[in-house]
């Protein structure tokens, strides 16, 4: 959990409060946050003066804008036909053992979560892992465990 | 005027019709299901598709405006087949177990289903896998997403007509439904409760929670004394659901069909609307003199009546500054409540534990409202069973009574007399209409200067009126208000609703009293009420209302012998202290979302 104090107010002030305003302003809490709260989406229903039901029905359709609680660092494994073929499962299982996490899951220390996403565009690469915005391709279970041990490092 | 053809007749319609209006024009009806007259176009369901002739795909004929030398087809094979795959498609995510819904055989859907008769069904059945979720955690409704298909009236009629927005469409593609904020439950957000989306839903989806086993309980059990009331939009209204067109007065037959049912005494919720106008006017005249005369600030103007539940539930989430400008009566219903098991159950010797209190009204957050912690006055709860208008015809037709050869009678007396001041309450700018016949009289011992008493200005279906009535020549305890203007507003609907309170809370208007109905017309277009709904099913009940209002002998509550002699036996004087103690109440501070 976060406080979202004046940001969403002062994101109000940066985007404006119509209704197109709520794409960039729900995009700008969660590359601070990760994710958004309750509160942040009532803060932004109240800011533009819609619903929150309308803000968590935008906020639920992107998968990016994710409306439960996240680690620091997001790991979405590409689940598409192309990684699935070229081991997917093994590098899901792979993290799943490093960070003692399952698919949905997020660590104690929430720095990690660990997610399957849709493809992400890297078939001619795959497997494919997506960690916060960066793509890690090609990979093999010694490969990601290495990715993954640079994250807990930083 | 743009000319096309339909199914090879020839029409001519105003630019901007739709092919769907075009071809009723023409007689020719094509199957609808997101489509309602009441709100904005969605085009979503797609059950509307229709062949133009040289078009490449098929159109929605309710979102497809009409064009010169149009030629369409409603139902050639391209059209039946497309037809049938979506209502079959609709049907693979909705649960069909008709026989066990609330809303067989009055379910748009299976009268589609039923009209394309399908044999085997080429589809999967996608419900059974899917973890739908029942929301019961409102007293008023269900929400029942595996019965959805998604069509957003509700969603629509929450956001157009209501300006709620308590539920809206969450997530994608499969996964796509309609929810509240974060999926909280129904009674944990800001959902009014007014129903109007249960009037809307073209399937079993949302549907009011039904309290009609229960009553029937009580009324078999032999021990109880089971009083009913009926709110004056029901006796309008009712007829609909049992073979009666739009706009027929059946309030006898009515009376007839209650007593029928075994109910022991038939009682008139247009009794305790003729209190609340009493107690309502007394409050207005009070805060006038306070605010105007003494300067003092304890009491708030303008004052916003307080019978719509919805309206409350409103108010306490979207514009909690503004709860001390409500005024502090009871609606009809809870006054109702609160005097069935005190005055009447001491008058009658009944032990009111024994007393079982039932009301009919058009409504479904009088069901909500009998449920706040705050309406047990009388020591019990005040109001044990609410049930809709649809409710009623309901237990009328399992009664097996035949309503058309009812013989009309009278309604009992204590608590069953009433004048037409209560039975306006049904419709918007009613209870504005009998205040002022009554507050008027007080103030200046004349009647209010219209017509017949028909207050025309506060009349009609205009989303928020404004009227101003000049006071003169007051009687002496009133003569600070001579030459006075009182400044009064009336709005329906709750997006007229938000309307006029934005506009109070920013000062921008000068109000001393408003009016405010949740419902579009006010009761009388209440989300309890028989389905369908549209502006001229609304206009119909209300013209029925008016004309019930002047078919009776008193038209001013002040003169109902009944409240005359409840203040005289029991209450002592309008905003008394057993008053306050018994139809007056206090409103709680809610969340936003």
């Amino acid at each position: 959990m976060y406080h979202t104090g004046n940001l969403v107010k002062e994101l109000a002030e940066k985007h404006g409060r119509k209704r197109e305003s709520l794409m960039p302003i729900l995009q700008d809490i969660v590359k601070k946050h990760n994710y958004l709260t309750d509160d942040a989406m009532v803060a932004v229903a109240t800011e533009l003066d819609i619903s929150a039901a309308e803000v968590y029905g935008t906020a639920s359709f992107y998968t990016f804008l994710d409306t439960e609680e996240r680690g620091k660092n997001i790991i979405r494994v590409c689940k598409t036909i192309t990684c699935s073929m070229k081991g997917k499962n093994d590098i899901v299982s792979t993290i799943e053992d490093i960070l003692k996490i399952k698919v949905g899951e997020t660590t104690p220390d929430k720095m990690f979560t660990l997610l399957e996403t849709n493809c992400i565009g890297w078939c001619h690469k795959a497997p494919a892992i997506l960690i916060n915005d960066m793509p890690y391709t090609d990979l093999t279970p010694e490969t990601v465990i290495d990715v993954i041990k640079g994250y807990m490092r930083k | 005027m743009v000319t096309l053809k339909i199914n090879d007749q020839e029409v001519k319609v105003a630019a901007g019709t739709t092919v769907l209006d075009a071809a009723k024009k023409l007689g020719v009806n094509i199957p609808t299901l997101c489509n309602h007259p009441d709100l904005c176009v969605a085009g979503n369901c797609r059950v509307c598709v229709v062949e133009q002739t040289g078009a490449r795909t098929l159109i929605a004929a309710c979102a497809m405006p009409v064009s010169e030398g149009m030629d369409i087809h409603t139902n050639s094979l391209k059209v039946r087949n497309a037809r049938k795959h979506i209502v079959e498609l609709l049907l693979s995510e909705h649960r069909a177990d008709c026989t066990k819904c609330y809303k067989n055989q009055k379910c748009e859907l299976q009268t589609l289903a039923n009209e394309y008769s399908f044999g085997e069904h080429i589809f999967l059945d996608l419900v059974e896998d899917h973890p739908y979720a029942i929301d019961r955690s409102s007293p008023a409704f269900l929400k029942d997403d595996s019965k959805c298909i998604r069509c957003q009236r509700c969603v629509r009629t929450c956001a157009q007509l209501q300006h709620v927005s308590a539920i809206a469409v969450s997530h994608k593609g499969s996964h796509m439904k309609i929810s509240s904020f974060h999926d909280r439950p129904m009674s944990h957000v800001v959902c009014t409760n007014c129903g109007q989306c249960v009037n809307r839903c073209p399937t079993g989806a949302l549907t009011e929670k039904t309290y009609i086993d229960q009553v029937w309980d009580a009324i078999y059990d032999t021990d109880k004394h089971v009083v009913v009331q009926t709110a004056p939009a029901v006796r309008v209204a009712l007829g609909e659901d049992l073979g009666y067109d739009p706009g027929e007065r059946v309030t006898g037959k009515m009376v007839t069909a209650l007593r029928q049912l075994g109910f022991d005494s038939v009682l008139d919720t247009d009794f305790t609307a003729d209190l609340t106008i009493m107690e309502e006017g007394t409050e207005l005249l009070t805060r006038l003199k306070k605010v105007l005369v003494e300067n003092d600030h304890s009491m708030a103007l303008p004052m916003f009546t307080s019978c719509s539940p919805g309206w409350i539930k409103f108010i306490e989430h979207k514009y909690p500054k503004m709860l001390p400008n409500l005024s502090t009566c009871k609606s009809p219903q809870q006054m109702f409540g609160a005097l069935a098991k005190t005055f009447y159950a001491q008058k009658r010797n009944i032990d009111p534990s024994k007393i079982v209190s039932v009301s009919i009204m058009p409504c479904t957050a009088k069901k909500y409202e009998a449920d706040r912690p705050e309406m047990r006055s009388s020591g019990y709860k005040d109001i044990d069973f609410v049930l809709t208008t649809r409710e009623l015809a309901v237990m009328i037709k399992q009664a097996g009574i035949d309503f058309r050869t009812l013989e009309p009678t009278h309604y009992d007396s204590l608590m069953g007399t009433s004048t037409g001041a209560g039975v306006i309450f049904g419709a918007t700018g009613g209870v504005m209409e009998a205040a002022l016949r009554t507050a008027y009289e007080i103030v200046t011992g004349k009647p209010v200067p219209f017509n017949n008493l028909n207050i025309t200005p506060v009349r009609g279906m205009d989303g928020v009126k404004e009227a101003t009535i000049k006071i003169e020549g007051t009687v002496d305890e009133w003569k600070f208000l001579e030459g006075a203007e009182l400044k009064v507003a009336i709005a329906h609907g709750l997006v007229n609703a938000n309307k006029v309170a934005k506009a109070v809370s920013k000062g921008k208007v000068n109000y001393h009293f408003i009016e405010i109905m949740a419902c579009p017309g006010g009761c009388l277009g209440g989300g309890g009420q028989p389905i369908p709904t549209s502006a001229e099913i609304r206009q119909k009940r209300m013209e029925a209302i008016y004309s019930e209002d002047m078919h009776m002998d008193l038209r001013k509550s002040h003169e109902n012998p009944e409240v005359l002699a409840i203040y005289k036996e029991f209450l002592e004087k309008p905003n008394g202290h057993k008053s306050h103690e018994l139809l007056h109440t206090h409103y709680i501070e809610r969340e936003s979302y």
